[in-house]
């Protein structure tokens, strides 16, 4: 059978680092990138004696987290431990949560070129994160890096509802997006605070039996997921087909070579016995506190995709820019408070800002105009006081300096020309000097005509109204 | 009489008189430790030149009049399973030779705060793992009342140092009896409080949900007063009690008239020493003497209870110990060749054989395919067991017992033995699985001088009952006056 005839079942594990201060069980920061085993103490560093105490900012994020992806929120969850040794697991068991996690039973709807399907989510649940071992470090040695240990994680864990590698990838942008307008996470892959493992079967189509499936790590990347998968799915394929069997186990993603390789069997998996965390007691959420963190939710990204569409009337794909980062979909709906042609508000968005942003290196947060500044260029755009182009660089001047539009028109003496009287006298100048441009275009050349439009604007810099150009030229050329 | 032969609010009151300092409390501890200790073994390590400083600087807030504590000056020694700031700490165990902390307990931190000055750390079990102080990776502690016997265990030391007036008293923890068995072996007094009463934090952990840290002094009174040092909710232990801290010594002198004390029939058993029996029946004789109502009761998942200790506390420990794995303190075995050399060899090195044997009876317990059948069984268990104990305070205000089957047996009586050395804990570990709080006060001496000790359980919080009944007893008979032969 050909690859076409499987049907493969993929279900992700997404860890994300939630954005907390400091770390789930103690006082340490939290930061990425400071001088390896700086933002440790006695407790994440699973000295003799000491305990865990919870970041409350964390249950709060789960929360938040859940309802933002239907979950049920357990009144009552359980910390477990997962027991095995490793250099870079300090305490040699990592506090998690087991057989009753915060959140349980949600969903997140992604598109596909079907249309919109729904992906469940089996469970969330709160752990800390593990240090950092680096091998070959020199003589030989591993060296262990424990800024790490203790940041807090989200697992969420979706039911085996994916059926091809774009899903996957739809999935995870999607599950990224909903993380990032929340808060609660930075969306960052290449450094490692957002990840995570597929699980990847292959069946034949039609059959409603699972394959065996294998667990793919070191995905780092949207990329890497989908070539990862679609690797494992064409391997699983080929073993099958072979007459070979899928045997379960833990397969890594090789960067430089483009495959999957076994880290670890079933049967050198780990017995992790879970127990209940006797150092801490089970976590109670309050149905008032579900209430309000429910009230506090965030729009999230989809429906507000959906709305930018219908109440700005967008098309789907400004709308979708628009919408991919808080930010920015706040501060367009900023501007639209003060300027209410929103496809063309879309427009300065989608070209100049966005470009504007992107050359200067500027965080949005950093703009220096405000919002009834920009409403009132393009406002003076609409009415003619400055040509669009013109229009482009005083953008660039607002960017730079924060100077209101009008003063920019002045200083630079932008203002469009649509006295027409000047501009009838640039134009009879003009046509007096290309005689033989007029023959052509009363010959038929009507391609001519853009010409003169161009030569007229050179000698106003660019500054003639172009509606009034144009309607003079037609005039003075006998149309 | 010596000074050492003071109790601590003997010796409190001296100080606040102003007739002793205490630097001289002190030096006095220090040589009373140099003259017995060879005997005795109760001391891994004496901090004399800390100790000194902190009696120099309580005697400096003494004569301003501004003393710390109630307490301030007055000598202790802490089991050596306390983290103290820069003075090694090892819990017992070769795994933790040379670890010097960098962070106190907070129950150091508040008898520092408290004035008191800690001379040394006391011997003890390995990780409080036994019931004789043999496991002791270093040396076995030997009891001053018999030093061919064991003080029992696992705070062996703290009771032996506490018995041998080496120290005006000490703290020791309880995870099944390890306050309360070595007390009642030691003519001492030794208190289990409420789990969650005492902060846990920086307390080497043996079983995290039975683990409680608890005074162990000559009197009832000192008992009291230095629980009240300790007693405190803690920020950094998420499993401390938030209940009000009472004032222990108020209802101290109140006696037992009108009281209703519970004998249960399963904690007189068959077993059990004659003498320890005879001793005991006449306590309970002497209560009735002062007008308590004795009554019979019933614990009937009690047989069950040594079974579930030892699948709970070793479950918990397994992965409590996990963490002394050769990587960031302590002992790195140093013919590692290999990551898997770094654990196995460290590991194997580093600790003593009942530490290994509770590991793998634990590591087991929690293993995929057993969890059901007996780390899950035996919680559900405890429940039973903890039920059992809300039933009988229905009926009654506090259970009375021996503390130990026998008195103290011979060092070396029952190595070989682990099952009847577990056996010696079958009267003290229910109320660690039930979490309730325990006391243990001399009520006499076999005709070997051996002490005998009476076991009081009370109510979830009730320290200040039963320091009050242990107290009506002690003004009876002050076997306490009675000094170790030494």
């Amino acid at each position: 059978m050909p690859v076409s005839d499987f049907q493969p079942v993929i279900g992700l594990e997404v860890h994300a680092q939630l954005l907390t201060q400091s770390k789930i069980f103690c006082g340490c920061s939290t930061a990425f990138g400071a001088e390896p085993n700086r933002n440790t103490c006695p407790v994440c560093l699973g000295m003799p004696g000491v305990l865990p105490v919870l970041n409350q900012r964390v249950a709060e994020f789960a929360v938040r987290t859940g309802l933002a992806l239907e979950c049920t929120i357990r009144p009552t969850s359980v910390w477990s431990r997962k027991n095995y040794f490793y250099p870079d697991l300090p305490k040699g068991y990592q506090i998690t949560q087991f057989d009753q996690p915060i959140c349980e039973h949600g969903r997140l709807v992604i598109d596909t070129p079907q249309g919109e399907k729904t992906i469940r989510i089996l469970r969330i649940h709160m752990e800390e994160d593990a240090g950092k071992s680096v091998h070959d470090a020199g003589g030989g040695q591993s060296l262990v890096d424990l800024n790490r240990a203790g940041v807090p994680l989200l697992e969420i864990v979706s039911q085996p509802d994916l059926r091809d590698a774009d899903e996957a990838v739809e999935y995870l942008k999607s599950m990224r997006d909903v993380l990032v307008y929340l808060g609660v996470n930075d969306g960052n892959l290449e450094e490692g605070s957002f990840r995570c493992d597929a699980n990847v079967s292959v069946m034949p189509k039609g059959s409603t039996t699972f394959g065996q499936r294998c667990e793919l790590k070191n995905l780092n990347s949207f990329r890497f997921l989908k070539q990862a998968i679609e690797y494992e799915i064409a391997r699983q394929v080929d073993v099958i087909e072979s007459g070979g069997k899928v045997v379960q186990e833990t397969r890594l993603w090789d960067v430089n070579k483009g495959v999957t390789r076994s880290m670890r069997s079933k049967e050198e998996a780990h017995d992790y016995r879970y127990f209940p965390e006797p150092d801490l007691p089970p976590l109670h959420v309050s149905a008032e506190a579900i209430d309000a963190a429910a009230k506090a939710l965030p729009e999230l990204p989809r429906a507000k995709l959906q709305r930018f569409i219908s109440q700005y009337g967008l098309p789907a794909y400004d709308a979708r820019i628009l919408t991919a980062e808080r930010p920015l979909a706040d501060y367009f709906e900023a501007c639209a408070g003060h300027y209410k042609d929103y496809k063309k508000l879309s427009n300065w968005f989608l070209g100049e800002l966005m470009r504007l942003l992107k050359e200067e290196g500027t965080p949005l947060s950093a703009l220096r105009f405000t919002p009834a500044q920009l409403g009132a260029l393009l406002g003076a755009v609409d009415q003619g006081t400055v040509s669009a182009n013109a229009g482009k660089d005083v953008l660039g001047e607002m960017f730079r300096t924060g100077k209101a539009p009008a003063d920019i028109i002045a200083e630079k003496g932008l203002a469009q020309v649509s006295d027409t009287g000047a501009i009838e006298a640039v134009v009879d100048d003009i046509l007096a000097k290309n005689a033989g441009e007029i023959e052509k275009y009363r010959a038929g050349k009507k391609q001519v005509f853009g010409f003169f439009v161009g030569q007229v604007m050179r000698a106003m810099k660019g500054k003639g109204n172009p509606a009034l150009v144009n309607e003079l030229l037609k005039k003075k050329l006998g149309d | 009489m010596q000074l050492t032969d003071l109790t601590m609010l003997e010796l409190a009151a001296k100080l606040a008189a102003g007739e002793v300092s205490s630097e001289e409390a002190t030096r006095a501890s220090l040589a009373r430790i140099q003259q017995v200790d060879p005997k005795v073994r109760a001391f891994l390590r004496v901090d004399e030149a800390g100790a000194l400083a902190a009696a120099r600087a309580s005697d400096v807030r003494r004569k301003s009049g501004s003393p710390a504590s109630a307490l301030d000056g007055v000598p202790l020694g802490l089991k050596d399973i306390f983290l103290t700031e820069g003075v090694e700490t090892t819990a017992g165990s070769r795994i933790l030779e040379g670890f010097v902390p960098p962070y106190d307990a907070t129950v150091v931190r508040l008898l520092k705060e408290a004035g008191l000055p800690l001379v040394g750390k006391l011997n003890m079990d390995e990780f409080a793992m036994g019931s004789s102080n043999e496991s002791s990776a270093f040396f076995p502690c030997h009891n001053p009342w018999d030093v061919s016997r064991t003080p029992g265990g696992s705070s062996g030391g703290s009771a032996a140092a506490v018995a041998a007036r080496e120290v005006f008293g000490a703290l020791g923890t309880d995870t099944g009896g390890s306050i309360r068995q070595p007390a009642a072996l030691t003519n001492t007094v030794g208190l289990k409080p409420t789990y969650g009463r005492v902060s846990r934090f920086g307390v080497i952990a043996f079983a995290s949900s039975l683990d409680q840290p608890g005074p162990m002094t000559r009197t009832v009174a000192d008992a009291a007063a230095l629980l009240q040092v300790i007693a405190r909710p803690d920020a950094r232990d998420a499993t401390s009690a938030d209940a009000p801290v009472p004032d222990y010594s108020a209802d101290l002198e109140a006696g037992v008239r009108g009281l209703k004390l519970g004998v249960p029939r399963e904690y007189f058993t068959e077993g059990m020493d004659p003498e320890v029996e005879a001793a005991v029946r006449e306590a309970l004789r002497e209560y009735e003497r002062l007008g308590a109502t004795l009554v019979d009761v019933s614990l009937p998942h009690t047989k069950y209870a040594l079974a579930t200790y030892y699948l709970i506390a070793p479950a918990e420990a397994s992965s409590n110990l996990a963490r002394y794995d050769g990587v960031r303190f302590g002992l790195r075995a140093k013919d590692a060749r290999s990551l898997r050399d770094v654990y196995a060899l460290t590991r194997e090195q580093g600790f003593g054989a009942e530490v290994k044997r509770r590991i793998m009876l634990g590591t087991f317990a929690l293993s995929s395919g057993y969890y059901d059948a007996h780390y899950l069984r035996a919680q559900k268990v405890r429940t039973l067991i903890r039920e059992d104990f809300t039933r009988a305070f229905q009926q009654v205000d506090a259970l009375l017992s021996p503390t130990s089957p026998v008195p103290a047996f011979k060092l070396g009586e029952k190595v070989e033995d682990p099952l009847s050395m577990y056996l010696m804990d079958i009267y003290t570990l229910p109320c660690n699985l039930a979490g309730l709080p325990g006391l243990s006060v001399p009520c006499g001496f076999t005709k070997a001088g051996l002490p005998v000790g009476l076991q009081i359980l009370g109510r979830p919080f009730d320290e200040a009952g039963l320091l009050r009944i242990a107290r009506a007893y002690e003004r009876e008979h002050d076997f306490f006056r009675r000094s170790a032969p030494l």
